[in-house]
């Protein structure tokens, strides 16, 4: 670790002929920074400032997850036989002694019960799998539903979206690895997935398998992509993220005292030092204890594949759980037999279209937004969900939709712990796959719009206190708690979108003019996302607010202090009392009183 | 146009959100300003070096626990028998050497973690830093060198005016990938040829039981009955698992009665019918017979099969019906093959016909 | 005479020969040793009270001679085994309508009752009987069982015997827990929508490797720790998602929540 030097010394110390050591920064720091100029990066990099906030961690959750699975990965594959090679168990584990498998099976099993603390590294593995692939799709929805991913960090998204998808496949690329019934299962329809490919279909097969399924080729060159290839993207394309991440500076949530030319936070050394260096043991912590509690694929029960045996209940592991719902969930009516061919959409589209195509989509959404909104604007202050109704309608719909194909994986378990027929299962499955996303975006963008709704009544009416007062005439209100400024900061501090307007779709000279459709088009959409968009609290409003019910007299408010004073303390009947009562507002005894034209306060 | 960008000067420029508002009427701000950062709140160890020394010590005990459960791991790892097992409430007979290890060892990270971020929280200023941002754009300036460096570096080589070497240095390296491109892609695998579209079985080949691999008299199969079988001699084959994975067949006695289709009958033996057991979704075999429904389904997909009609799909996923294995006896009583499969077996391919 | 001839050499030929060793070994060996309920040591009284029991409790279903209904079954061949099987395991008399009898704690008679109703059945017309308690016990080969398990009953009842989905509501049931003997009597039986495993399929030795790894399984022996009800990945992933997530997300509250 260097020391703090100043980047003045640092630069001292990397003129031409500088002396060895300097006062500051002698030692080992200096050594280091005398050949390679580090002080000054590391100063800038400890003093940078990290927002602090639960939900900015599910990133370092999976960062945390993808160190801890190089690191137990490391371990296995100095015991892990890649080979199909066919050996007979001798091994401790009784119900499979004397059992023909591959080597890749006997030595995953030696790992399990020979080697000493080799099922526990086996375990924190596959459970830091999990973890990973989990962390990284609750990390995609915060940054998708907070806006995240705007300006100026699309390529950030997109980097995001290729390393989920990455992640998933080096995840089917690892458990497939033991050669066990259950993998060996589901490699066996990844087989049929590129047998379907239109025209080239059986030699992709062949190609991938070197030969007919299952072949012994195909161990090696997985183990190859587990280890080697997949892992190497996976690190270069995070550390372009992590990169990234810090040139950009994380984003915060809005509130008081953040703005989007500033980060608040804490600094790196050493407040986030010691959290998100905590957090990382925290993390391998938790994995380790569900990996000494809780089994995770035993492998020695699945047994070693046999092509002519299967399981009940033949999933794969969960996040490629949508990929096999939609498989069981596409009718079979979708494969075709023209002019001596045959077409098999209904395995190509859900096991080789689907993924694709929602990742891809999921990348390309910063792109369609921007183009949406023309908002060319950087943003570094997230938004409330609440706050864009329409993507957080879009979002769930999406989520929506993964789920149904999700859980669609898990019709027959379904079946048996719930009682219900496996036939009537899908069906439903079926129509709710094209019933319920566009109920779910009707539905998220209401509730977004009334929750704004909401957070429009409490900043113009106050908190309900629950105290009822008398007033000296009798008449009964109840005291509203006026929000305090820096809790009312973050109600009303967003933009409303308004939708683009339409521009004439002809010229001066009445000629169509270029991109006319495309502009058109752009309206539309624009207006589907922002036509009915709710506004923030203005300070008109809010001083409005406050004096409703009291017509005859002028709406007031501050000329100088804007944000300050004007600020309803009382609601319901409060104002009809005379000003020397004791529970006036107090902002009645201001300087200056100011007439505001009534239709302005409603103007925005 | 109106919204968003517009009003804070020209697309590409940062602007920040609480920029470019106008005033409103009536001096009346439109928007609200931003109050600033909330007054700083003392955490009870800023307060009093009693709350301060009680936090020490409870992060001082957390690493202290760590090293304490590092200790336990290190012992239990030579103390403890791979193969002891113990019931733990929850597990059942759990494997002791699995769980203290996995225990220890996840307590002592754990305890590291929680103590560092409780040393930060408590004990660690609290006190909230601004740092600025700025817009993430190049300055013009900057931008103007990069791309007056890159014309001058492009005139420099002079490309534009030998378009001979353009042209030939596009051609070299639009093509220098092709050979190793070729090489991994020509070599991975063999050609298919016809391997997806035969099996092991041929003509005269007896039924076996898998995996004890001994025939089955016609006589042995009961109504009701279900036999998972594979092709004589397929232990002897070159390639065992790849051609089970073709050859794999279920054998059931239907009442013949209940048999819908004459050619499901003709191909059988009183009533004993041989399907391939390789689903034509995906591949999964097809075991889940229901001697009472005669439906065969698949537990990857659910594709259901109705071995009265042939073994046409009356569900799920798949399209094709299973293919049928024509069957006979042979001399003995033994279960034969009558002839390969007509068909090929398994999931589509495009020039499956 | 020359058929026979003809196959002696045949791999079945030594398997049939062990099966009558074996049934003769069994047969010796049920003459010196006192046991309890065989369908072979059944007595005229014990087919009477079966009588009795059968037309009390199942013939309004079952018919007056256990020809079936449009309700029921026809119970003709289908032996004391399955009688046994269904009534000892709760699944007869069926508690109520449903797609398929349902195991139940509650057994409606007693073992006597259920030995006589299984005499009764077995004297319409031959069938599988109750087994000898030499092929229930499990003390057979387990890897061997575990093999055979594999092929012919995962597919169906999941590789830990955690049970699994049929069509339309039907379903293969747990195997965890239950008698070797019943275990025995399904296979022979094929009870509801269960294919029958006849002895040429899968000898009683086999069918004895079976239940020894059926029993090894009910050892309850978990390596890893929990085993989630071996369900497979379905409930690794529920896991993951509430526990391992929740977990996390708590840690992360935690540590950005300020101190007090």
């Amino acid at each position: 670790m260097s020391n703090a030097a100043t980047p003045k010394g640092a630069a001292g110390l990397r003129a031409k002929d500088a002396k060895p050591s300097s006062a500051k920064g002698s030692g080992l720091a200096g050594w280091v920074d005398d050949r390679t100029g580090a002080a000054k990066p590391v100063s800038y990099l400890l003093k940078k400032v990290f927002p602090d906030h639960w939900s900015f961690m599910l990133g370092e959750i999976a960062m945390f997850s993808l160190i801890i699975l190089l690191l137990t990965g490391t371990f296995l594959t100095f015991w892990f036989v890649p080979s199909a090679g066919q050996v007979i168990y001798n091994g401790s584990y009784v119900p499979l002694k004397g059992i023909a498998m591959s080597e890749a099976f006997k030595s995953t099993v030696d790992i399990s019960f020979e080697v000493r603390g080799g099922l526990i590294i086996r375990q924190i593995h596959h459970w830091a799998a999990l973890m990973f692939t989990v962390s990284i799709t609750v990390h995609m929805f915060r940054v998708f539903f907070t806006g995240a991913f705007r300006k100026p960090r699309e390529i950030n998204w997109v980097i995001g979206t290729v390393l989920s998808l990455l992640a998933i496949n080096e995840g089917f690329t690892g458990y497939s690895l033991p050669d066990d019934l259950l993998s060996g299962t589901g490699l066996r329809a990844a087989e049929g997935f590129m047998q379907s490919v239109p025209v080239v279909g059986s030699y992709l097969a062949y190609f991938v398998f070197g030969g007919a399924f299952p072949g012994e080729a195909i161990i090696p060159r997985l183990y190859t992509t587990h280890v080697l290839l997949l892992p190497a993207l996976i690190v270069g394309l995070f550390t372009a993220h992590i990169v990234l991440v810090a040139v950009h500076k994380h984003t915060q949530y809005p509130g008081p005292g953040k703005t989007n030319d500033n980060v608040v936070g804490y600094p790196m050394m050493p407040v986030y030092m010691a959290k998100a260096g905590g957090f990382f043991f925290i993390v391998f912590g938790i994995t380790t204890l569900m990996a000494a509690l809780v089994t995770i694929n035993p492998i020695w029960l699945y047994g070693p594949y046999n092509p002519s045996a299967v399981t009940a209940g033949a999933q794969p592991d969960w996040y490629m759980g949508f990929a096999d719902g939609a498989l069981r969930l596409f009718p079979g009516f979708f494969e075709f037999h023209v002019f001596g061919f045959t077409l098999s959409l209904n395995v190509f589209i859900p096991s080789l279209v689907v993924m694709p195509l929602l990742y891809g989509i999921a990348g390309a959404y910063p792109f369609i937004e921007s183009w949406v909104t023309g908002d060319k604007r950087e943003h570094h202050l997230l938004d409330r969900p609440r706050n864009a109704p329409a993507r957080t309608g879009l979002g769930v719909m999406a989520i929506s939709f993964y789920l149904i194909l999700f859980f669609a994986a898990g019709n027959d378990l379904m079946a048996i712990k719930l009682g219900l027929s496996i036939n009537d299962i899908t069906r439903a499955f079926q129509i709710l796959l094209i019933v319920v996303p566009p109920l779910a975006y009707w539905v998220t963008k209401r509730f977004c719009m009334s929750l704004q709704r909401h957070d429009r009544d409490l900043v113009l009416h106050g908190r309900e206190t629950g105290r009822i007062v008398r007033t000296a005439e009798g008449a009964f209100f109840e005291v509203h708690q006026p929000l305090p400024e820096h809790q009312r900061w973050a109600l009303v501090q967003h933009q409303s979108e308004k939708p683009l307007e339409l521009t004439a779709t002809v010229d001066a000279n009445g000629v169509r003019r270029p991109g006319a459709f495309k502009e058109r088009l752009r309206g539309k959409v624009s207006s589907f996302y922002f036509a009915d968009s709710v506004d923030p609290v203005t300070p008109a409003e809010l001083a409005a607010a406050h004096h409703d019910g009291s017509a005859h007299e002028a709406i007031e408010a501050p000329q100088e202090d804007a944000g300050q004073g004007w600020v309803g303390q009382l609601h319901g009947g409060a104002e009809e009392r005379p000003e020397t009562d004791a529970y006036a507002p107090h902002e009645h005894q201001h300087d200056h009183d100011h007439e505001v034209d009534p239709d302005s306060t409603t103007a925005r | 146009m109106e919204p968003t960008g517009a009003e804070g000067g020209h697309p590409g420029t940062a602007l920040g959100l609480d920029q470019g508002h106008t005033e409103g009427e009536g001096g009346m701000p439109e928007r609200f300003a931003n109050p600033g950062l909330p007054p700083h709140v003392s955490r009870s160890a800023d307060l009093g070096e009693h709350a301060a020394r009680r936090a020490e010590r409870q992060v001082a005990a957390l690493f202290g626990i760590s090293m304490v459960a590092t200790v336990i791991f290190l012992v239990a790892y030579f103390a403890i028998d791979q193969n002891t097992y113990r019931f733990v409430p929850g597990i059942g007979q759990a494997n002791l050497s699995n769980i203290v290890l996995g225990v220890t060892l996840g307590l002592s990270l754990l305890c590291i973690g929680l103590g560092a971020v409780h040393w930060a929280k408590t004990l660690m200023p609290d006190t909230e830093v601004t740092e600025a941002r700025h817009p993430q754009r190049s300055s013009d300036d900057a931008r103007a060198e990069a791309v007056e460096t890159i014309m001058a570096g492009g005139d420099a080589t002079q490309l534009a005016r030998r378009p001979l070497i353009r042209y030939m240095l596009g051609g070299a390296l639009g093509l220098f990938a092709l050979p190793l491109g070729l090489q991994v892609a020509g070599s991975l695998g063999p050609l298919p040829h016809a391997e997806l579209s035969t099996t092991f079985w041929r003509k005269g080949m007896r039924l076996v039981r898998d995996p004890e691999l001994s025939p089955i008299k016609a006589s042995d199969v009961t109504i009701g009955s279900v036999f998972n079988v594979m092709p004589e001699g397929i232990d002897k084959s070159h390639d065992v698992l790849e051609e089970k994975g073709k050859a794999a067949v279920l054998l059931m006695r239907l009442n013949p009665d209940d048999i819908k289709i004459a050619k499901e009958r003709d191909w059988g033996h009183d009533g004993i019918v041989a399907y391939s057991k390789i689903c034509t979704h995906v591949g999964c075999p097809v075991g889940l017979y229901e001697q009472q429904t005669h439906h065969l389904l698949c537990p990857c997909h659910q594709s259901t099969f109705d071995v009265t009609e042939d073994c046409k799909v009356i569900f799920g996923p798949a399209h094709r019906p299973l293919p049928q294995l024509k069957i006979t006896v042979d001399a003995e009583g033994y279960l034969v093959a009558d002839s390969a499969f007509r068909e090929a077996v398994g999931p589509s391919f495009w020039e499956r016909g | 005479m020359n058929a026979l001839a003809a196959r002696r050499r045949h791999p079945a030929a030594i398997l049939l020969l062990l099966l009558l060793g074996l049934v003769a070994t069994g047969g010796l060996y049920s003459l010196l040793a006192p046991k309890p309920a065989q369908a072979a040591t059944a007595t005229a009284d014990d087919v009477n009270a079966g009588k009795m029991l059968f037309l009390a409790n199942c013939a309004t279903c079952h018919g007056l001679h256990a020809e079936g209904s449009k309700d029921a079954p026809s119970l003709a061949g289908v032996g004391a085994a399955a009688v046994d099987f269904q009534v000892g395991t709760g699944r007869m008399p069926l508690a109520g309508p449903g797609v398929q009898a349902a195991a139940s704690k509650k057994i409606m008679f007693t073992d006597a009752q259920i030995a006589s109703l299984a005499a009764y059945v077995a004297s319409l017309s031959p069938g599988p009987a109750i087994p000898d308690d030499q092929y229930t016990k499990g003390d057979g080969n387990i890897a061997h069982g575990n093999e055979l398990f594999k092929v012919n009953c995962a597919m169906c009842h999941n590789f830990a015997g955690s049970g699994g989905a049929l069509t339309r509501g039907k379903y293969a049931p747990s195997l965890r827990n239950v008698t070797g003997t019943h275990i025995y009597e399904a296979m022979v039986s094929g009870p509801q929508s269960m294919p029958v495993f006849n002895d040429a399929n899968l000898s009683p030795t086999d069918k004895n490797d079976i239940i020894s790894y059926l029993h090894e399984l009910d050892k309850n022996k978990n390596p890893g720790g929990m085993n989630l009800g071996n369900l497979g990945p379905v409930s690794e992933g529920m896991f993951i998602w509430v526990f391992g997530l929740g977990l996390m997300i708590g840690a992360a509250v935690w540590l950005g929540a300020k101190a007090a």
